[in-house]
């Protein structure tokens, strides 16, 4: 376990900036203690200093995960959002979709959001941006990127792909063995 | 608005036409009521004094024409329509006029005409109505008293005084009369025969209260050509309803035969090893045993937990009431559970809970985390945590604050431990992967530990039926070892000094004696804990006594759960407290002992003798095989000894054993200053009060 070098903060921050923006201060800078993030086994886990402290008396190879694990480094250097970041993504994203009851299943199996599907999108998404999906009752059920922009959406056919799929809550049950 | 009232304007008075129409309808009404009375009033007895009223007729003047009367009370006794056509004496050449005419009619003029034949005929009843009843005022009175008797209701006396004139009857009515009587004779008859019937039954429940126990032979046939189930079922109930009632229904046999041949009935009914069988036999009694087998073969209801952190139980349960779950609250003592009784989806993939809305979790290891009840900003230690379902009901609890160090020896189980705390939302754990006997050289400090044990599992038997035969006596002592190990470990790791508490919370969802009470008896004599009410209200208490073990009184405060009596997995829960006095003194010597569970175990489940801390509290109570020995070296002690022996074993112990790491350097400064004066205090208490009761003990 070790902090972040530049270079991985980098990256790091970019691919969250997608989906909150500016809103990586609020997650840095909180009010209820310090929270950072730290570098373990290729994961990136974003935990309180209270706990991070505990966590030193622990052997590396006996730690299995702590606090929330955001996302991890695949072997190209590149940082990949999982879906257990949702829970921090989602009080703080700035473009938001829904989808319809009917579509929110194939969501969950791991399909991007067709426009059939989709219910609402918030206005001046733009193309490629970051979005948080949601389902109609508000519950966030995973993340991926916008394929069109708002005013594209409007004239598509509704076979067409309005958001890529990154991540979902569906792979709790899918790729359990892969979240650590 | 609305009608003026007009003086010009005449209104018709009286009945209009259909007033008159109804009225004549009515009179018509009133004979064929008339006739329907007539038809009520002649029953099958009227009937018959009608018959010996002909009679009696026939003999006085007959030449009247008997086919008239017969016609009449016959279509009287029937109430049906009388036969059509004239009832006088002109019936013979007279014929009803529909007859000759339908053939020619049309379809719709013919039912006009039947209508109006119907009247007709109506109105011909009408007149044989009356002259009916002429004639019969003309028979004779005595028979119309008679029919008006009848009316109220005959009596049998009548019957037989009818049956007395037996000249008058003719031979049919004779020989009905005779049938009667034998009738009426074998009814008598058959409720003696019935009485006698009834009493038979009764010999035979008592002839089968002698129950005979099989022989050795009958049971090896059996064995041979495999057994019947029903008949062992019948056999199993004759058994306990002997054993219940032995005194009086014992017979020749023994006790211990009895018990025998239900083992092994039950064993091969519910398909259980003898092993088994005989351990939960020596856990419940008879009746009760059957019970528990029979619930073990239920599955227990599918209950969920609601994630606070995330929803609320209201929201949650309309949620899943509108995918098509059935479900209820779990009860009174959960403010988070419910009971799923059936659902048109499966419960344990619906987007709320991929939304960490809620966890599967069974009602039973909810109580545990109860029981424990952690506190907001505390440091948890939950021992064993696969699969996170108590771990994540104690993040829920502190409301995501403090810390909570997950661990669980398997590295396997323990990818569901991460998918499940962070897909509800748990943000305050550390998961690591130590041999749970290891922990204390690593972490300490914490204010309350859940030890959730790995245990044999004979309390879920309706999950996994494998241990109905698996298991040996050796499973069950290997788990009681761990166990011992373990419960030791987590009581190390314990901070007593904590403020908030310093509580074990030991818990296995197994129910035999070994993995349980004979446990946290080890604890109580190896460690300085002791054991304070669960602060659940329903339960049952904990064995104070075992076959051959007597274990300390304060046992009594854990508590059983069992399936057929709670409808939960079997369970078993202790809460412990280590004092927080003897922190200094206690743990050191007993840090001694710390490096047992690493090492081979004989030292410890043998050493029980060697414990020198255990002597200055628990054990004296406890084990009135050894109080003897230490009453009399405790009490000298108590005053002036006890101080001394503590702070030599305290320092020397500690400082090698512990690890340099975490608790010692505050220990070690705080213990002997702050704390040593409390501790001569509280501990002479405890001691006295508990020499008090050791005493009394002795004394009985």
């Amino acid at each position: 376990m070790r902090p972040l070098t530049e270079e991985e903060t980098k990256s790091m921050f970019e691919k969250l900036s997608k989906y909150i923006g500016e809103n990586i201060k609020l997650l840095v800078d909180r009010p209820d203690g310090t929270y950072c993030f730290r570098l373990h086994n290729d994961r990136v886990y974003y935990v309180s200093e209270k706990i991070l402290k505990l966590a030193t008396n622990i052997a590396r190879e006996k730690l299995i995960s702590l606090g929330t694990c955001f996302g991890k480094f695949t072997k190209t250097q590149k940082f990949r959002l999982h879906v257990t970041a949702l829970d921090y993504l989602a009080p703080y994203a700035k473009y938001k979709v829904w989808v319809k009851p009917g579509a929110e299943q194939s969501f969950l199996y791991g399909n991007h959001v067709l426009k059939s599907g989709l219910g609402r999108i918030t206005e001046n998404t733009a193309q490629y941006q970051g979005v948080v999906v949601y389902s109609m009752a508000d519950v966030p059920v995973g993340f991926g990127v916008a394929a069109k922009s708002t005013q594209e959406c409007r004239k598509l056919d509704p076979m067409a792909i309005v958001v890529f799929h990154q991540a979902d809550i569906g792979e709790y049950i899918r790729h359990e063995e892969s979240l650590t | 608005m609305g009608r003026k009232l007009d003086p010009l304007r005449k209104v018709a008075r009286g009945p209009g036409r259909k007033a008159k129409k109804q009225q004549g309808a009515e009179t018509e009404l009133k004979k064929i009521l008339v006739e329907d009375i007539d038809a009520k009033r002649l029953s099958s007895r009227g009937r018959k004094r009608a018959a010996k009223r002909r009679l009696v007729e026939e003999k006085p003047s007959a030449g009247k024409p008997i086919p008239k009367q017969n016609g009449k009370v016959q279509a009287a006794a029937t109430g049906k329509k009388p036969i059509r056509g004239f009832s006088d004496d002109n019936s013979v050449w007279l014929k009803p006029v529909k007859r000759a005419r339908t053939e020619q009619e049309t379809a719709s003029k013919e039912v006009e005409e039947e209508s109006e034949e119907e009247e007709e005929q109506s109105e011909e009843e009408g007149d044989k109505g009356q002259s009916e009843e002429e004639d019969a005022g003309a028979l004779s009175m005595s028979e119309s008293d008679d029919l008006q008797d009848d009316f109220g209701g005959s009596s049998d006396e009548e019957d037989d005084e009818e049956a007395e004139e037996g000249e008058e009857l003719l031979p049919i009515e004779k020989e009905s009369a005779k049938l009667k009587q034998k009738k009426l004779k074998k009814k008598l008859d058959g409720e003696k025969t019935q009485d006698s019937e009834e009493s038979g039954i009764q010999l035979n429940v008592d002839s089968d209260e002698l129950f005979q126990l099989p022989s050795a032979e009958d049971l090896e046939k059996e064995l041979s050509t495999g057994p019947d189930l029903s008949t062992v079922q019948e056999r199993i109930k004759d058994v306990v309803g002997v054993l219940k009632d032995f005194s009086q229904r014992g017979g020749a046999s023994s006790r211990q035969e009895y018990l025998g041949v239900l083992h092994k009935d039950l064993a091969t009914y519910y398909s259980y090893g003898d092993f088994m069988i005989q351990t939960l036999s020596d856990l419940f009694p008879v009746s009760e045993l059957v019970d528990f087998l029979e619930s073990c073969e239920v599955h227990r209801p599918v209950t969920v937990r609601t994630n606070t952190l995330k929803t609320r139980r209201r929201d949650l349960a309309q949620a899943l009431i509108n995918r098509g779950v059935n479900l209820d609250p779990l009860g009174k003592w959960s403010k988070t559970g419910l009971v799923i009784y059936d659902s048109s989806v499966p419960i344990g993939a619906t987007p709320e809970y991929l939304a960490g809305h809620y966890m599967l979790q069974g009602a039973s290891s909810l109580l545990p985390v109860i029981a424990l009840a952690p506190q907001e900003n505390e440091r948890l230690l939950d021992m064993c945590c696969a699969p996170g379902g108590k771990t994540s009901y104690m993040a829920q609890l502190m409301k995501n604050t403090g810390i909570i160090v997950a661990n669980d020896m398997n590295a396997e189980r323990l990818h569901s431990v991460v998918g499940n705390l962070h897909r509800l939302g748990v943000t305050n754990c550390i998961i690591c992967n130590y041999d749970g006997r290891k922990i204390p050289k690593v972490l300490g400090g914490f204010d309350r530990v859940l030890l959730d044990a790995p245990c044999s599992g004979t309390g879920v038997i309706s999950k996994d039926p494998s241990v109905k035969t698996n298991k040996t006596l050796q499973d069950i002592q290997r788990c009681a070892h761990i166990q011992k190990e373990l419960i030791l470990s987590a009581i190390d790791s314990l901070d007593a000094q904590s403020p908030t508490g310093g509580f074990l919370l030991y818990c296995t969802c197994s129910i035999t004696v070994e993995e349980n009470e004979c446990v946290v008896d080890y604890a109580l004599k190896k460690r300085n804990v002791k054991l304070v009410p669960t602060g659940l209200d329903f339960g049952k208490e904990g064995f104070v006594r075992f076959k051959e073990r007597r274990f300390h009184q304060s046992l009594r405060l854990c508590r059983r759960f069992y399936p057929h009596t709670h409808n939960m997995d079997g369970f078993f829960i202790a809460k412990l407290r280590k004092f927080s006095n003897s922190i200094p003194a206690a743990p050191a010597g007993q840090e001694t002992e710390n490096p047992d569970p690493a090492q081979p175990n004989e030292q410890k489940e043998g050493g029980a003798a060697s414990t020198t801390k255990g002597a200055q509290t628990n054990t004296p109570k406890r084990d009135p095989s050894k109080s003897p020995k230490q009453g009399p070296s405790k009490s000298p002690k108590k005053g002036p000894s006890k101080s001394p022996k503590q702070g030599p074993s305290k320092s020397p112990k500690k400082g090698p054993s512990k690890s340099p790491k975490q608790g010692p350097s505050k220990s070690p400064k705080k213990g002997p200053k702050k704390t040593f004066g409390k501790i001569k205090s509280k501990t002479a208490k405890g001691v006295q009060s508990k020499t008090k009761k050791s005493f009394k003990r002795k004394s009985k």
